[in-house]
């Protein structure tokens, strides 16, 4: 393998632009995992759930990021559906849940990749847009546009959700329900509420995060189940709760990524998500800026 | 315990219900018709082509039947849909042969899908019509194997392809493959052959098949600096590919890029890379302008039927070779009066067969005793226009000798841009 | 003493089905639905017994059909060495991944065992001798008296290994080890203060579940006379393992046997006659349905029928 800096600069370059991109489409999980508790693994799906439909919307004429702003709203009320069948189902029930919850999102993120089989068949589907196939020449350096487009998404993505939490009644209300929900209940508010609306916007997030990935390459139903991996590895790794968190810790995912990608191959990337989970787990299970 | 009694009764019924599947081979082919069984790929990486090439061999069943069918039998096709993936064809293959009964085999489209049910076939000593598949008998060695693509073994694909590069000076060369049967074995063959012609390997890399993006690939070969890029992908990864080096480019010093991309034969993906394709001299089966006694008759008749099937509606790449099972299948059995596997294997490795293809005839592997892979160089494409691929002139080829329509433009890059 | 005359007639009635003249698709199939009763058993005992949700069942299960194409390929090792090796290496397997992550609790503890797959899947994608992602082409060796015919014989084998696994895991459950996973599963810390030796039993049950799923993928190899990664380490064998003691219900050895027999022959029915994806959503809806409405399975279905009819 052939070492010089050149090759690695690029591959940090572009290791922040695949972080970044980490980072936006792990978000959402942040909030229904790390912030709700919820035992999410059906949240890869879900989002790409988004990027086929962000596909049928552009066969209509629509810009793909767009798109996926539009389905937004339609992903928020999906996502307090989920939820408060969820809850009906389980959390109210109590003890056994844990399990039984886990196998619920199991089973559902099944059911969504072989329903999308069902209707697209297994065949990638990929969109196209002005930005899409075309790279900015700094010198030496070609960076896809595409990835440039993914990086802006995600950085606008990260931080209105992070002045959300922050700055806004119902933000802080969500932090708040994390954090002591029976003392919430004391003041007054409704808890389940509160989840509910967080479980919308997480899912409304995916719908964008879902027409970033397919910006960004071509996707396919079984996607859900790498992006597993990267997601929780990203959501791990900052520590549950953390906002700020998800984007340093996508960071770190991409760049690792793009480092063992250009360095010993295509093969072993899924492997670094996965590698890195492991690690955090072993080590640190808090994660970095964890509660 | 309750259970245990139960669970015996459940066993047995359920063995005895079972044993009443129809399963006696007694009641054999005395009659009725000859049953011709295959899984095809029509959806997944090599969904395009599979299409097409099952087109073609609809076409034929239809002309055989309106002939009299098989020894006077009427031909009945059972096809399924293995995705192109490897996992699904034993189990297709099983079925095809425990419950639909078939009487004779053809392979699935692809190396990657026919790989897995070698063993099988060689273990049942069955006949099997491979279908495009590259090098896939050459470890199981099975004896009833019959090819029907153009090529040989590596040195008849590459050979076309290095002696390109060595006329625009080229000395060095960038291999980039899939991990998967079809592009290791090409891979292999083509290490060999370039070690033997002189040629360093600068750059050496397999990828696993579910790559998406190509760039980092992209930018390490560019970072290389090979004056040959010769690339074994299927067709999703080669349409990325394509992309991918259209985005970010591959290097000034590289003379010709391609070989071993499967997939840019298919009409869809012309059409849709359009320009992008200009300049990569890559691999064919046939081209128009190419003379086979037949073969323009034959895509006539199948442009209509593609039309309203919506299937690629020029089917220059696979159906052809499609028919020619059929009519391989056609020969062999008014030959030999059978539909007796060993009988049929043992006529087929002793006679030349005449099809839209030309005349083939086999080695003892089962693979063309006279390969004619084509490499092609595409020039001046245009974007999103099917017509212009009707007539030669899109892909100017380089090899064969008695095909040649031009010689190789150099380097890449300047015949990436030229008209 | 019932339980092993049971046992040794199912045996008998196995062999002598797979003797007589009986559609080979049969055995094609069975030998599946076998499988997934000797993963689903496996499963059981970690998963059902102690609480821990494994969804790593594709590891274990590919590592064993790994082992088994490593010696097949280098000491041509007859079929019984093969399982009992791919056993051990399973269950070492289960006993490091236990090791490593039976401290993280429910959800932590799944997704540890979904990364664990996918490390492994890679490793095997980068080892050329045993195919990479290409796969292997393997011939079988002939097949043995009396039978007919190569799956035949796995036929019985796997019999016989389903068997197997249903004893050990009444076994692990008429014991004090069973005891113990129960406490564990219905509360971990009153367990440990109470003196059982949770990380111990937790092991036990980890590296035993590991090992038989290996011996449940030794054979599938020779089966298909091939092997690949991708669909070797298919969390679809994760899924299935883990809804078919959901369905058939978690708390006896019986229920896993019932909700395997039951999933995996509608599985082999609707592959045969409509297709394979409808297969996993099959899975995917009876999970879900049975998760929510039913969740102490078949069994629990049938015990709350029991006591209303009386």
């Amino acid at each position: 393998m052939i070492f010089s800096l050149d090759l690695l600069s690029e591959a940090l370059i572009f290791g922040v632009l695949l972080g970044s991109f980490y980072a936006a489409v792990s978000i959402g999980l942040s909030v229904s995992f790390g912030l709700l508790d919820v035992p999410h693994v059906a949240h890869p799906a879900v989002m790409v759930l988004g990027s086929y439909l962000t596909y049928v919307l552009t066969t209509y004429g629509l810009d793909p990021i767009a798109a996926g702003v539009v389905l937004m709203p339609a992903f928020f009320v999906l996502g307090v559906l989920i939820y408060r069948f969820y809850y009906e189902s389980f959390e109210r029930r109590g003890t056994d849940a844990g399990v039984r919850g886990l196998a619920f999102f199991f089973g559902l993120a099944f059911i969504i990749e072989i329903g999308l089989i069902l209707v697209f068949g297994v065949d990638q589907r990929s969109v196209s847009a002005r930005y899409i196939g075309s790279s900015l020449a700094l010198g030496d350096y070609r960076i896809p546009y595409r990835m440039l487009v993914a990086f802006g998404v995600a950085l606008v993505l990260t931080f209105a959700l992070t002045l959300y939490l922050s700055k806004t009644f119902t933000g802080r209300a969500i932090k708040a329900v994390a954090q002591d929900e029976p003392a919430l209940r004391l003041m007054g508010a409704n808890p389940v509420r509160i989840k509910q609306w967080a479980f919308g916007i997480a899912t409304g997030v995916s719908a964008l995060a879902g027409a970033m990935l397919i910006v960004v390459g071509p996707v396919e139903p079984a996607m859900d189940r790498l992006y597993i991996g990267r997601t929780f590895c990203v959501v791990v790794l900052a520590g549950l709760g953390s906002m700020t968190g998800t984007l340093a810790a996508g960071l770190i995912l991409g760049v690792a990524e793009s480092i063992v990608l250009m360095f010993l191959g295509a093969s072993w990337a899924p492997a670094v998500a996965f590698g890195l989970l492991l690690v955090v787990l072993g080590i640190r299970p808090q994660g970095l800026f964890g509660r | 315990m309750n259970f245990t009694r139960r669970r015996v009764i459940g066993v047995a019924g359920a063995a005895a219900l079972t044993a009443a599947l129809p399963g006696r081979r007694a009641f054999a082919q005395a009659a009725g018709p000859v049953k011709i069984g295959m899984s095809m790929p029509q959806t997944g990486s090599l969904g395009a082509g599979g299409q097409a090439a099952l087109l073609a061999l609809r076409i034929w069943v239809d002309d055989v039947n309106q002939k009299g069918g098989l020894l006077g039998r009427k031909v009945e096709f059972i096809v399924y849909d293995d995705q192109t993936n490897p996992a699904n064809t034993p189990g297709i293959y099983t079925k095809l042969l425990d419950v639909d009964k078939v009487d004779l085999l053809i392979a699935p489209y692809g190396t990657v899908p026919t790989a897995p049910i070698m063993p099988l076939v060689k273990q049942r000593g069955l006949l099997l019509m491979g279908n495009f598949s590259f090098q896939v008998n050459h470890k199981v060695q099975h004896d009833m194997w019959f090819n029907n693509s153009p090529w040989n073994d590596a040195s008849s694909w590459s050979d076309g392809f290095f002696r390109a590069g060595q006329r625009a000076g080229a000395k060095t060369v960038a291999i980039l493959a899939a991990d998967q049967e079809f592009a290791q074995n090409l891979a292999n063959g083509a290490r060999e052959l370039a070690k033997k012609a002189g040629i360093k390997a600068v750059y050496d890399q397999n990828y696993p098949p579910s790559t998406t993006d190509f760039s980092s690939l992209i930018r390490a070969i560019r970072a290389a600096k090979p004056e040959m890029v010769f690339v074994m992908s299927y067709p999703n990864d080669s349409v990325a590919i394509v992309r991918a080096v259209n985005e970010i480019g591959v290097g000034s010093q590289v003379q010709i890029f391609g070989g071993g991309m499967v997939g840019l034969q298919f009409t869809p993906n012309m059409v849709n890379l359009g320009s992008s394709l200009n300049g990569i001299l890559n691999y064919n089966s046939y081209v128009p302008g190419m003379k086979y006694p037949g073969i323009e008759d034959f895509l006539a008749r199948y442009a209509k039927r593609a039309a309203e099937a919506k299937v690629d509606p020029l089917g220059f790449y696979l159906p052809p070779f499609n028919y020619a099972i059929g009519q391989i299948y056609e020969q062999a059995i008014a030959a030999t009066r059978t539909l007796d596997h060993k009988k049929l294997a043992a006529w087929l490795h002793a006679n030349e067969v005449k099809t839209i293809v030309g005349s083939i005839r086999w080695d003892k592997n089962g693979e063309w005793a006279n390969p004619r892979v084509v490499q092609a160089q595409f020039r001046g494409v245009v974007d999103s226009n099917l017509d212009q691929w009707r007539s030669p002139g899109k892909q100017v080829v380089i090899y064969p000798e008695e095909y040649k329509t031009g010689d190789v433009m150099a380097p890449f890059e300047k015949a990436r841009s030229s008209k | 003493m019932k339980y092993w005359i049971t046992v040794a007639v199912v045996l008998i009635v196995a062999v002598v089905v797979a003797l007589v003249p009986v559609n080979e698709y049969f055995f094609y199939a069975a030998f599946v639905v076998l499988q997934f009763v000797v993963l689903a058993t496996a499963w059981n005992i970690l998963g059902g017994y102690a609480g821990y949700v494994n969804f790593g069942t594709g590891a274990f299960f590919a590592i064993g059909a790994y082992s088994a194409v490593v010696l097949f390929k280098w000491l041509g090792a007859p079929l019984g060495v093969q399982i009992l090796a791919a056993a051990g290496v399973s269950g070492l397997l289960g006993f490091g991944v236990g090791l490593l992550t039976l401290r993280l609790r429910g959800i932590f503890f799944a997704i540890a065992t979904v990364a664990v797959t996918f490390m492994l899947e890679t490793v095997m994608v980068n080892w050329r001798y045993v195919g990479g992602a290409t796969g292997l082409q393997l011939l079988r060796p002939p097949v043995t008296e009396p039978f007919d015919s190569y799956t035949r014989m796995l036929f019985v084998v796997m019999a016989l290994l389903a068997l197997v696994a249903i004893s050990v895991a009444r076994y692990v459950q008429d014991s004090w080890i069973g005891r113990g996973l129960r406490a564990i599963r219905d509360s971990e810390e009153a367990a440990e203060c109470s003196g059982v030796p949770t990380l111990k039993l937790k092991l036990f049950a980890c590296t035993v579940s590991g090992a038989l799923m290996g011996a449940a993928g030794a054979p599938m190899p020779m089966y298909l006379s091939f092997i690949e990664p991708a669909s070797s380490f298919s969390l679809n064998y994760s899924v299935s393992a883990l809804a078919m003691p959901m369905i058939g219900g978690t708390a006896h050895w019986i229920g896993p046997v019932i909700g395997a027999l039951l999933l995996a022959s509608i599985q082999q029915i609707v592959t045969v006659t409509i297709s394979n994806e409808i297969n996993v959503l099959v899975v995917g809806v009876l999970l879900v349905l049975f998760v929510v409405a039913a969740p102490d399975g078949v069994l629990g279905l049938f015990k709350r029928w029991l006591r209303s009819s009386r």
